[in-house]
Protein backbone atom coordinates (compact mmCIF):
# COMPACT_ATOMS: atom_id res chain seq x y z
CA UNK A 1 0.00 0.00 0.00
CA UNK A 2 1.68 2.89 -0.91
CA UNK A 3 0.54 5.05 2.45
CA UNK A 4 2.59 2.81 4.38
CA UNK A 5 5.94 2.82 1.89
CA UNK A 6 6.04 6.73 2.02
CA UNK A 7 5.06 6.94 5.75
CA UNK A 8 8.08 4.36 6.39
CA UNK A 9 10.53 6.27 4.83
CA UNK A 10 9.52 9.13 6.58
CA UNK A 11 9.72 7.13 10.00
CA UNK A 12 13.43 6.00 8.93
CA UNK A 13 14.57 9.66 8.07
CA UNK A 14 13.85 10.59 11.32
CA UNK A 15 14.57 7.70 14.00
CA UNK A 16 17.74 6.35 14.44
CA UNK A 17 15.86 3.17 15.69
CA UNK A 18 13.48 2.23 12.77
CA UNK A 19 10.01 1.11 14.16
CA UNK A 20 8.69 -2.24 13.19
CA UNK A 21 5.45 -1.29 11.01
CA UNK A 22 2.27 -3.64 11.52
CA UNK A 23 -0.18 -2.61 8.79
CA UNK A 24 -3.60 -4.26 10.13
CA UNK A 25 -4.86 -3.67 6.27
CA UNK A 26 -2.73 -6.82 5.90
CA UNK A 27 -1.82 -8.72 8.74
CA UNK A 28 -4.47 -9.78 11.36
CA UNK A 29 -5.25 -8.75 14.77
CA UNK A 30 -3.91 -12.00 16.59
CA UNK A 31 -0.31 -11.53 14.39
CA UNK A 32 -0.14 -8.06 15.97
CA UNK A 33 -0.85 -8.85 19.62
CA UNK A 34 1.29 -12.26 19.78
CA UNK A 35 4.28 -10.44 18.44
CA UNK A 36 3.97 -8.02 20.81
CA UNK A 37 3.41 -10.59 23.60
CA UNK A 38 6.50 -12.40 22.12
CA UNK A 39 8.56 -9.25 23.42
CA UNK A 40 11.61 -11.01 25.48
CA UNK A 41 13.00 -8.13 27.84
CA UNK A 42 15.34 -6.22 26.77
CA UNK A 43 14.16 -6.96 23.30
CA UNK A 44 15.52 -4.52 20.46
CA UNK A 45 12.23 -3.44 18.81
CA UNK A 46 11.38 -0.85 21.40
CA UNK A 47 9.28 1.01 18.75
CA UNK A 48 6.23 0.01 16.79
CA UNK A 49 4.07 1.56 14.79
CA UNK A 50 0.35 0.03 14.25
CA UNK A 51 -1.64 0.76 10.31
CA UNK A 52 -4.90 0.73 9.14
CA UNK A 53 -6.46 -0.09 13.00
CA UNK A 54 -9.92 0.82 11.52
CA UNK A 55 -11.85 0.48 14.99
CA UNK A 56 -10.45 -3.10 15.82
CA UNK A 57 -11.01 -4.28 19.01
CA UNK A 58 -7.88 -5.49 21.33
CA UNK A 59 -5.27 -3.35 20.23
CA UNK A 60 -1.90 -3.69 21.59
CA UNK A 61 -3.76 -5.71 24.69
CA UNK A 62 -1.35 -7.30 27.25
CA UNK A 63 1.97 -5.76 26.31
CA UNK A 64 4.42 -6.07 28.89
CA UNK A 65 7.39 -4.89 27.74
CA UNK A 66 8.56 -0.89 27.79
CA UNK A 67 8.30 -0.56 24.36
CA UNK A 68 6.38 2.61 22.53
CA UNK A 69 3.51 1.83 20.27
CA UNK A 70 1.84 4.21 17.85
CA UNK A 71 -1.45 3.39 16.66
CA UNK A 72 -2.44 5.67 13.54
CA UNK A 73 -6.06 5.74 13.10
CA UNK A 74 -9.57 5.08 15.50
CA UNK A 75 -9.50 1.44 17.71
CA UNK A 76 -12.37 -0.12 19.44
CA UNK A 77 -13.26 -2.00 22.07
CA UNK A 78 -10.45 -2.65 24.98
CA UNK A 79 -6.99 -0.91 22.92
CA UNK A 80 -4.29 -1.19 25.59
CA UNK A 81 -6.17 -3.13 28.04
CA UNK A 82 -3.95 -5.01 30.93
CA UNK A 83 -0.90 -2.67 29.52
CA UNK A 84 2.07 -3.33 31.92
CA UNK A 85 4.95 -0.85 30.44
CA UNK A 86 3.76 0.27 27.19
CA UNK A 87 3.77 3.61 25.81
CA UNK A 88 0.18 3.17 23.91
CA UNK A 89 -0.36 6.42 21.51
CA UNK A 90 -3.83 6.10 19.74
CA UNK A 91 -3.85 8.81 16.66
CA UNK A 92 -7.41 8.81 16.72
CA UNK A 93 -9.97 7.99 18.92
CA UNK A 94 -10.82 4.75 21.09
CA UNK A 95 -13.99 2.91 21.40
CA UNK A 96 -15.09 1.11 24.86
CA UNK A 97 -12.86 0.08 27.94
CA UNK A 98 -9.47 1.51 26.58
CA UNK A 99 -6.71 0.89 29.22
CA UNK A 100 -9.25 -1.68 31.15
CA UNK A 101 -7.33 -2.77 34.15
CA UNK A 102 -4.05 -1.14 33.02
CA UNK A 103 -1.20 -2.11 35.45
CA UNK A 104 1.45 0.03 34.37
CA UNK A 105 2.36 2.62 31.29
CA UNK A 106 1.07 5.09 29.83
CA UNK A 107 -1.71 5.18 27.22
CA UNK A 108 -2.39 8.65 25.22
CA UNK A 109 -5.55 8.91 23.65
CA UNK A 110 -5.27 11.99 21.04
CA UNK A 111 -9.23 11.92 20.30
CA UNK A 112 -12.49 10.97 22.36
CA UNK A 113 -12.53 7.65 24.22
CA UNK A 114 -16.20 5.77 24.56
CA UNK A 115 -17.59 4.28 27.81
CA UNK A 116 -15.36 2.95 30.83
CA UNK A 117 -11.74 4.17 29.84
CA UNK A 118 -9.26 2.97 32.42
CA UNK A 119 -11.99 0.67 34.16
CA UNK A 120 -10.45 -1.08 36.91
CA UNK A 121 -6.80 0.57 36.09
CA UNK A 122 -4.42 -0.39 39.05
CA UNK A 123 -1.62 1.49 38.01
CA UNK A 124 -0.27 3.61 34.62
CA UNK A 125 -1.49 7.13 33.17
CA UNK A 126 -4.24 7.57 30.81
CA UNK A 127 -4.14 10.41 29.12
CA UNK A 128 -7.61 11.42 26.95
CA UNK A 129 -6.65 14.36 24.59
CA UNK A 130 -10.65 14.78 23.70
CA UNK A 131 -13.63 13.73 25.75
CA UNK A 132 -14.37 10.86 27.86
CA UNK A 133 -18.07 9.02 28.19
CA UNK A 134 -19.59 7.83 30.75
CA UNK A 135 -18.57 5.85 33.03
CA UNK A 136 -14.63 7.21 32.86
CA UNK A 137 -12.34 5.59 35.77
CA UNK A 138 -15.45 3.41 36.70
CA UNK A 139 -13.64 1.17 39.57
CA UNK A 140 -10.27 2.34 39.27
CA UNK A 141 -7.96 1.18 41.73
CA UNK A 142 -4.67 2.81 41.42
CA UNK A 143 -4.52 4.10 37.75
CA UNK A 144 -4.17 7.84 36.91
CA UNK A 145 -6.69 8.89 34.20
CA UNK A 146 -6.03 12.69 32.80
CA UNK A 147 -9.12 13.81 30.15
CA UNK A 148 -8.21 17.23 28.55
CA UNK A 149 -12.23 17.70 27.66
CA UNK A 150 -15.20 16.53 29.33
CA UNK A 151 -16.09 12.96 31.27
CA UNK A 152 -19.85 11.95 31.21
CA UNK A 153 -22.25 10.30 33.57
CA UNK A 154 -21.18 8.00 36.91
CA UNK A 155 -17.16 8.22 36.34
CA UNK A 156 -15.26 6.85 38.89
CA UNK A 157 -17.89 5.03 40.36
CA UNK A 158 -16.99 3.04 42.64
CA UNK A 159 -13.69 4.10 42.48
CA UNK A 160 -11.19 2.94 44.99
CA UNK A 161 -7.52 4.30 44.77
CA UNK A 162 -5.92 6.60 41.84
CA UNK A 163 -6.55 10.22 40.80
CA UNK A 164 -8.99 11.26 37.87
CA UNK A 165 -8.08 15.07 36.36
CA UNK A 166 -10.69 16.63 34.50
CA UNK A 167 -9.70 20.03 32.64
CA UNK A 168 -13.23 20.59 31.35
CA UNK A 169 -17.09 19.28 32.68
CA UNK A 170 -18.07 16.19 34.29
CA UNK A 171 -21.42 14.49 33.91
CA UNK A 172 -23.88 13.45 36.34
CA UNK A 173 -23.47 11.20 39.41
CA UNK A 174 -19.65 11.73 39.74
CA UNK A 175 -17.80 9.15 42.07
CA UNK A 176 -20.90 7.15 43.46
CA UNK A 177 -19.72 5.26 45.90
CA UNK A 178 -16.36 6.23 46.05
CA UNK A 179 -13.67 5.23 48.48
CA UNK A 180 -10.02 6.32 48.27
CA UNK A 181 -9.35 7.85 44.74
CA UNK A 182 -8.96 11.68 44.33
CA UNK A 183 -10.85 13.90 41.49
CA UNK A 184 -9.69 16.68 40.37
CA UNK A 185 -12.59 18.55 37.91
CA UNK A 186 -11.72 22.21 36.80
CA UNK A 187 -15.10 22.56 35.12
CA UNK A 188 -18.61 22.32 36.26
CA UNK A 189 -19.85 19.00 37.61
CA UNK A 190 -23.21 18.00 36.48
CA UNK A 191 -23.93 16.44 39.48
CA UNK A 192 -22.37 14.19 42.36
CA UNK A 193 -23.17 10.70 43.34
CA UNK A 194 -23.83 9.25 46.76
CA UNK A 195 -21.28 9.73 49.00
CA UNK A 196 -18.93 11.80 46.74
CA UNK A 197 -18.36 15.68 48.12
CA UNK A 198 -16.29 18.73 47.56
CA UNK A 199 -13.12 18.59 49.53
CA UNK A 200 -10.43 21.02 50.69
CA UNK A 201 -7.63 21.71 47.83
CA UNK A 202 -4.61 21.43 50.08
CA UNK A 203 -1.03 21.93 49.31
CA UNK A 204 -0.31 18.44 48.89
CA UNK A 205 -2.95 17.84 46.35
CA UNK A 206 -1.78 21.21 44.38
CA UNK A 207 1.72 19.43 44.23
CA UNK A 208 0.21 15.76 43.10
CA UNK A 209 -2.13 17.88 40.64
CA UNK A 210 0.30 19.97 38.74
CA UNK A 211 2.44 16.80 38.20
CA UNK A 212 -0.06 14.62 37.10
CA UNK A 213 -0.95 17.76 34.55
CA UNK A 214 2.80 18.34 33.49
CA UNK A 215 3.08 14.45 32.87
CA UNK A 216 -0.03 14.89 30.37
CA UNK A 217 1.11 17.61 28.86
CA UNK A 218 -1.59 19.71 29.72
CA UNK A 219 -0.30 23.27 29.50
CA UNK A 220 -2.11 26.66 30.00
CA UNK A 221 -4.10 25.35 32.79
CA UNK A 222 -3.55 25.53 36.48
CA UNK A 223 -3.29 23.01 39.25
CA UNK A 224 -5.01 25.99 41.88
CA UNK A 225 -8.12 26.00 38.78
CA UNK A 226 -9.33 22.84 39.97
CA UNK A 227 -11.88 21.72 42.96
CA UNK A 228 -10.88 18.21 44.56
CA UNK A 229 -13.89 15.63 45.02
CA UNK A 230 -13.49 12.31 47.19
CA UNK A 231 -15.49 9.92 49.50
CA UNK A 232 -17.25 11.36 52.67
CA UNK A 233 -16.67 7.59 54.23
CA UNK A 234 -20.08 7.41 55.48
CA UNK A 235 -20.80 4.31 52.84
CA UNK A 236 -18.35 2.00 53.29
CA UNK A 237 -19.95 -0.22 55.84
CA UNK A 238 -23.48 -1.19 55.50
CA UNK A 239 -25.75 0.62 57.73
CA UNK A 240 -28.90 0.39 57.75
CA UNK A 241 -30.01 4.04 58.70
CA UNK A 242 -27.57 4.95 54.86
CA UNK A 243 -30.19 2.42 53.37
CA UNK A 244 -31.38 5.21 51.30
CA UNK A 245 -28.22 6.32 49.53
CA UNK A 246 -26.91 2.93 48.72
CA UNK B 1 -25.26 -7.36 21.71
CA UNK B 2 -26.90 -6.76 18.51
CA UNK B 3 -25.07 -4.00 16.04
CA UNK B 4 -27.58 -1.65 14.20
CA UNK B 5 -26.31 1.06 11.32
CA UNK B 6 -27.62 4.29 9.96
CA UNK B 7 -27.03 5.91 6.67
CA UNK B 8 -28.73 9.08 5.87
CA UNK B 9 -27.40 11.06 2.15
CA UNK B 10 -27.34 14.50 2.33
CA UNK B 11 -25.60 14.25 -1.21
CA UNK B 12 -28.01 12.72 -4.17
CA UNK B 13 -24.16 11.66 -5.65
CA UNK B 14 -24.71 9.02 -3.27
CA UNK B 15 -27.91 7.75 -3.52
CA UNK B 16 -26.78 5.03 -6.45
CA UNK B 17 -24.90 3.83 -3.74
CA UNK B 18 -26.78 3.49 -0.83
CA UNK B 19 -27.32 -0.19 -1.16
CA UNK B 20 -23.74 -1.04 -1.41
CA UNK B 21 -22.57 1.50 1.94
CA UNK B 22 -25.26 0.41 4.52
CA UNK B 23 -24.30 -3.18 3.39
CA UNK B 24 -20.98 -2.88 3.94
CA UNK B 25 -21.74 -1.32 7.36
CA UNK B 26 -23.51 -3.76 8.68
CA UNK B 27 -21.68 -6.69 7.18
CA UNK B 28 -18.64 -5.03 9.43
CA UNK B 29 -20.64 -5.33 12.55
CA UNK B 30 -21.23 -9.09 12.06
CA UNK B 31 -20.06 -10.28 14.85
CA UNK B 32 -22.41 -8.16 17.09
CA UNK B 33 -25.33 -10.50 16.28
CA UNK B 34 -24.97 -13.94 14.10
CA UNK B 35 -28.79 -15.08 14.61
CA UNK B 36 -30.27 -12.75 11.75
CA UNK B 37 -30.29 -9.27 9.71
CA UNK B 38 -32.50 -6.80 8.50
CA UNK B 39 -32.00 -3.64 6.31
CA UNK B 40 -34.91 -1.21 4.95
CA UNK B 41 -33.75 0.98 2.40
CA UNK B 42 -35.35 4.24 1.81
CA UNK B 43 -36.20 4.20 -2.17
CA UNK B 44 -37.63 7.31 -4.11
CA UNK B 45 -40.98 7.98 -4.46
CA UNK B 46 -43.07 9.27 -7.32
CA UNK B 47 -46.42 9.99 -4.73
CA UNK B 48 -48.96 8.12 -7.23
CA UNK B 49 -47.09 4.73 -6.11
CA UNK B 50 -46.92 2.73 -3.00
CA UNK B 51 -45.47 -0.68 -2.00
CA UNK B 52 -46.01 -3.68 0.23
CA UNK B 53 -42.71 -5.72 1.55
CA UNK B 54 -44.11 -9.12 1.90
CA UNK B 55 -42.09 -12.66 2.68
CA UNK B 56 -42.86 -15.97 2.60
CA UNK B 57 -41.37 -19.58 3.89
CA UNK B 58 -43.17 -20.67 0.25
CA UNK B 59 -42.32 -18.09 -2.05
CA UNK B 60 -43.06 -20.36 -5.09
CA UNK B 61 -46.40 -21.70 -4.31
CA UNK B 62 -47.24 -17.83 -2.53
CA UNK B 63 -46.04 -15.60 -4.71
CA UNK B 64 -47.27 -17.43 -8.20
CA UNK B 65 -49.72 -15.22 -9.84
CA UNK B 66 -50.70 -13.06 -6.88
CA UNK B 67 -50.46 -9.83 -8.45
CA UNK B 68 -53.10 -11.17 -10.93
CA UNK B 69 -55.12 -12.11 -8.26
CA UNK B 70 -54.71 -9.04 -6.03
CA UNK B 71 -55.40 -6.57 -9.06
CA UNK B 72 -58.29 -8.34 -9.38
CA UNK B 73 -59.46 -8.12 -5.22
CA UNK B 74 -58.80 -4.74 -5.23
CA UNK B 75 -59.69 -3.45 -8.88
CA UNK B 76 -56.55 -1.63 -9.52
CA UNK B 77 -53.22 -2.53 -11.11
CA UNK B 78 -50.43 -4.67 -9.22
CA UNK B 79 -46.63 -5.02 -10.23
CA UNK B 80 -45.04 -7.69 -7.81
CA UNK B 81 -41.21 -7.85 -7.92
CA UNK B 82 -39.73 -11.23 -6.52
CA UNK B 83 -36.53 -11.29 -4.63
CA UNK B 84 -35.76 -14.76 -3.08
CA UNK B 85 -38.37 -15.03 0.14
CA UNK B 86 -39.79 -11.41 -0.48
CA UNK B 87 -41.51 -9.71 -2.89
CA UNK B 88 -42.15 -5.92 -3.52
CA UNK B 89 -46.00 -5.49 -4.23
CA UNK B 90 -46.51 -1.97 -5.73
CA UNK B 91 -49.79 -0.37 -6.19
CA UNK B 92 -51.41 3.20 -5.99
CA UNK B 93 -51.45 4.44 -2.48
CA UNK B 94 -54.80 4.66 -1.48
CA UNK B 95 -55.03 0.82 -2.44
CA UNK B 96 -52.77 -0.04 0.18
CA UNK B 97 -55.06 -1.00 3.02
CA UNK B 98 -57.57 -2.87 0.67
CA UNK B 99 -53.96 -4.70 -0.27
CA UNK B 100 -53.05 -5.69 2.61
CA UNK B 101 -56.42 -6.80 3.69
CA UNK B 102 -57.19 -9.28 0.41
CA UNK B 103 -53.41 -10.42 0.88
CA UNK B 104 -55.01 -12.11 4.65
CA UNK B 105 -57.54 -14.30 2.26
CA UNK B 106 -55.51 -14.50 -0.67
CA UNK B 107 -52.18 -16.05 0.78
CA UNK B 108 -52.92 -16.72 4.71
CA UNK B 109 -49.14 -17.29 5.02
CA UNK B 110 -47.27 -14.60 3.74
CA UNK B 111 -45.62 -12.22 6.22
CA UNK B 112 -46.14 -8.26 5.76
CA UNK B 113 -42.67 -6.70 6.60
CA UNK B 114 -43.59 -3.04 6.03
CA UNK B 115 -45.18 -0.65 3.81
CA UNK B 116 -45.17 2.89 2.22
CA UNK B 117 -44.02 4.92 -0.42
CA UNK B 118 -40.63 4.64 0.15
CA UNK B 119 -39.75 1.54 2.24
CA UNK B 120 -38.40 -1.69 1.43
CA UNK B 121 -37.54 -3.98 4.40
CA UNK B 122 -35.59 -7.41 3.87
CA UNK B 123 -34.77 -9.32 7.02
CA UNK B 124 -34.21 -13.18 7.10
CA UNK B 125 -32.63 -15.78 9.88
CA UNK B 126 -28.87 -15.79 9.16
CA UNK B 127 -25.72 -13.54 9.06
CA UNK B 128 -25.70 -9.83 7.19
CA UNK B 129 -23.89 -11.23 4.20
CA UNK B 130 -26.06 -14.42 3.41
CA UNK B 131 -28.90 -11.44 4.02
CA UNK B 132 -27.48 -8.98 1.75
CA UNK B 133 -26.31 -11.36 -1.21
CA UNK B 134 -29.98 -12.90 -1.04
CA UNK B 135 -31.90 -9.58 -1.59
CA UNK B 136 -29.17 -7.99 -3.40
CA UNK B 137 -29.18 -5.11 -1.45
CA UNK B 138 -26.09 -3.38 -2.79
CA UNK B 139 -27.68 -2.93 -6.24
CA UNK B 140 -30.29 -0.50 -3.86
CA UNK B 141 -30.24 2.87 -4.37
CA UNK B 142 -31.77 5.50 -1.90
CA UNK B 143 -32.04 8.41 0.22
CA UNK B 144 -31.36 6.78 3.63
CA UNK B 145 -31.73 3.17 5.90
CA UNK B 146 -31.22 1.32 8.83
CA UNK B 147 -30.05 -2.01 8.99
CA UNK B 148 -29.72 -4.30 12.24
CA UNK B 149 -27.64 -7.31 13.00
CA UNK B 150 -29.33 -10.06 16.01
CA UNK B 151 -28.26 -11.59 18.65
CA UNK B 152 -31.66 -12.93 19.97
CA UNK B 153 -32.47 -12.12 23.90
CA UNK B 154 -35.94 -11.34 24.32
CA UNK B 155 -37.85 -13.66 21.77
CA UNK B 156 -36.85 -16.18 18.96
CA UNK B 157 -34.92 -16.24 16.13
CA UNK B 158 -37.46 -16.24 13.40
CA UNK B 159 -37.87 -13.66 10.20
CA UNK B 160 -40.31 -11.96 12.49
CA UNK B 161 -38.15 -11.50 14.87
CA UNK B 162 -35.88 -9.91 13.28
CA UNK B 163 -35.29 -6.29 12.64
CA UNK B 164 -36.29 -3.39 11.45
CA UNK B 165 -39.62 -3.36 12.98
CA UNK B 166 -42.37 -1.54 10.92
CA UNK B 167 -45.55 -0.48 12.54
CA UNK B 168 -46.84 2.20 10.24
CA UNK B 169 -46.23 3.68 6.59
CA UNK B 170 -42.59 4.01 5.73
CA UNK B 171 -41.64 3.78 9.24
CA UNK B 172 -39.45 1.28 10.71
CA UNK B 173 -36.69 1.00 13.86
CA UNK B 174 -33.64 -1.14 14.86
CA UNK B 175 -32.76 -1.92 18.53
CA UNK B 176 -30.26 -2.68 20.02
CA UNK B 177 -31.04 -3.25 24.14
CA UNK B 178 -33.75 -4.94 25.56
CA UNK B 179 -36.91 -3.41 26.99
CA UNK B 180 -38.71 -4.20 30.47
CA UNK B 181 -42.04 -3.05 30.38
CA UNK B 182 -43.12 -4.06 26.96
CA UNK B 183 -45.78 -5.85 27.54
CA UNK B 184 -47.52 -2.93 29.54
CA UNK B 185 -46.60 -0.84 26.94
CA UNK B 186 -48.24 -3.24 23.82
CA UNK B 187 -51.66 -3.56 26.29
CA UNK B 188 -51.99 0.28 26.08
CA UNK B 189 -51.01 0.39 22.49
CA UNK B 190 -53.24 -2.31 21.73
CA UNK B 191 -56.06 -0.11 23.66
CA UNK B 192 -55.25 2.47 21.31
CA UNK B 193 -55.80 0.46 18.05
CA UNK B 194 -52.28 -0.39 17.25
CA UNK B 195 -51.86 -4.23 15.81
CA UNK B 196 -48.69 -6.35 17.08
CA UNK B 197 -47.62 -9.36 15.11
CA UNK B 198 -45.09 -10.31 17.47
CA UNK B 199 -43.77 -10.95 21.34
CA UNK B 200 -41.12 -8.85 20.39
CA UNK B 201 -39.95 -5.93 22.66
CA UNK B 202 -38.41 -3.86 19.76
CA UNK B 203 -42.27 -4.39 18.11
CA UNK B 204 -43.97 -2.62 21.06
CA UNK B 205 -41.02 0.57 20.82
CA UNK B 206 -41.22 0.67 16.64
CA UNK B 207 -45.07 0.51 17.48
CA UNK B 208 -45.01 3.45 20.14
CA UNK B 209 -43.14 5.88 17.61
CA UNK B 210 -45.79 5.28 15.17
CA UNK B 211 -48.63 5.62 18.06
CA UNK B 212 -47.38 9.26 18.59
CA UNK B 213 -47.04 9.89 15.27
CA UNK B 214 -50.27 9.15 14.44
CA UNK B 215 -51.40 11.26 17.71
CA UNK B 216 -49.64 14.32 15.49
CA UNK B 217 -45.90 14.48 17.26
CA UNK B 218 -43.17 14.49 14.46
CA UNK B 219 -40.34 12.56 14.68
CA UNK B 220 -38.43 14.31 17.60
CA UNK B 221 -41.06 14.63 19.68
CA UNK B 222 -42.26 10.48 19.46
CA UNK B 223 -38.12 9.47 20.04
CA UNK B 224 -38.32 12.18 23.15
CA UNK B 225 -41.35 9.90 24.84
CA UNK B 226 -39.46 6.98 25.04
CA UNK B 227 -37.30 8.48 27.24
CA UNK B 228 -40.35 8.92 29.76
CA UNK B 229 -42.43 5.65 28.62
CA UNK B 230 -39.92 2.87 27.58
CA UNK B 231 -38.07 1.33 30.54
CA UNK B 232 -34.66 -0.61 29.40
CA UNK B 233 -31.80 -0.46 27.81
CA UNK B 234 -31.98 1.08 24.17
CA UNK B 235 -30.20 2.69 21.37
CA UNK B 236 -32.78 3.34 19.01
CA UNK B 237 -32.43 4.05 15.10
CA UNK B 238 -35.50 5.27 13.39
CA UNK B 239 -36.42 5.56 9.72
CA UNK B 240 -39.58 7.84 8.38
CA UNK B 241 -40.22 8.54 4.91
CA UNK B 242 -38.34 11.46 4.97
CA UNK B 243 -36.23 11.38 7.87
CA UNK B 244 -33.30 9.61 10.43
CA UNK B 245 -33.33 9.69 13.68
CA UNK B 246 -31.40 8.61 16.76
CA UNK B 247 -31.72 8.11 20.60
CA UNK B 248 -30.35 6.39 23.57
CA UNK B 249 -31.77 5.72 27.20
CA UNK B 250 -29.95 7.42 29.96
CA UNK B 251 -27.99 4.68 31.44
CA UNK B 252 -27.05 4.29 27.64
CA UNK B 253 -24.80 1.37 27.92
CA UNK B 254 -25.76 0.25 24.09
CA UNK B 255 -22.74 1.62 22.13
CA UNK B 256 -23.46 4.31 19.76
CA UNK B 257 -20.64 6.37 17.30
CA UNK B 258 -21.91 8.70 14.50
CA UNK B 259 -20.63 10.34 11.28
CA UNK B 260 -21.77 13.39 9.78
CA UNK B 261 -19.96 15.33 6.40
CA UNK B 262 -21.63 17.69 3.87
CA UNK B 263 -22.48 14.32 2.65
CA UNK B 264 -24.27 12.22 4.82
CA UNK B 265 -25.19 10.88 8.38
CA UNK B 266 -24.04 7.92 9.14
CA UNK B 267 -24.52 5.54 13.08
CA UNK B 268 -23.19 2.88 14.02
CA UNK B 269 -23.15 0.52 17.23
CA UNK B 270 -19.41 0.90 16.71
CA UNK B 271 -16.72 3.16 14.73
CA UNK B 272 -15.98 -0.20 13.00
CA UNK B 273 -19.27 0.07 10.71
CA UNK B 274 -17.98 3.73 9.45
CA UNK B 275 -14.75 2.99 8.59
CA UNK B 276 -15.11 2.09 4.79
CA UNK B 277 -17.54 5.64 4.11
CA UNK B 278 -16.12 8.55 2.10
CA UNK B 279 -14.48 11.49 3.86
CA UNK B 280 -14.36 9.30 7.34
CA UNK B 281 -11.22 10.75 8.24
CA UNK B 282 -12.38 14.36 7.85
CA UNK B 283 -15.77 13.32 9.32
CA UNK B 284 -17.05 14.92 12.36
CA UNK B 285 -17.46 11.98 15.01
CA UNK B 286 -18.84 11.70 18.44
CA UNK B 287 -20.59 9.45 20.56
CA UNK B 288 -24.78 10.56 20.99
CA UNK B 289 -25.03 11.91 23.98
CA UNK B 290 -27.65 9.89 26.78
CA UNK B 291 -31.36 10.68 26.72
CA UNK B 292 -30.66 12.76 24.04
CA UNK B 293 -32.77 13.41 20.74
CA UNK B 294 -30.97 13.61 17.12
CA UNK B 295 -32.76 13.31 13.90
CA UNK B 296 -32.50 14.55 10.35
CA UNK B 297 -35.06 15.52 8.03
CA UNK B 298 -34.73 15.42 3.80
Amino acid sequence: MPATNVSKAEREQSHSQPSRVFDLAEHSLRELNQALHKLAPGSNETAWEVLHPRGSHSVAVGVDQPVSIDVRGSVGYYCGGMNDGAAITVHGSAGPGVGENMMSGQIVIKGDASQYAGATGKGGLLVIEGNASSRCGISMKGIDIVVHGNIGHMSAFMAQSGNLVVLGDAGDALGDSIYEARLFVRGKVESLGADCIAKEMRPEHIELLQGLLDRAGATGVKASEFKRYGSARKLYNFNIDNADAY
Amino acid sequence: MCGIVGLFLKDKALEPKLGAMLSEMLVSLSDRGPDSAGIAIYGATTGNEAKITIQSAKPDRDFRGLDAELAKAIGAPVSIAVKSTHAVIRSTPDKVDAAREALQTLRPDVRIMGAGEAVEIYKEVGLPEAVVERFDVRAMTGTHGIGHTRMATESAVTTMGAHPFSTGADQCLVHNGSLSNHNNVRRELIRDGMKFETENDTEVAAAYLSNRMAHGKNLGEALEGTLSDLDGFFTFVVGTKNGFGVVRDPIACKPAVMAETDQYVAFGSEYRALTKLPGIDNARVWEPEPATVYFWEH
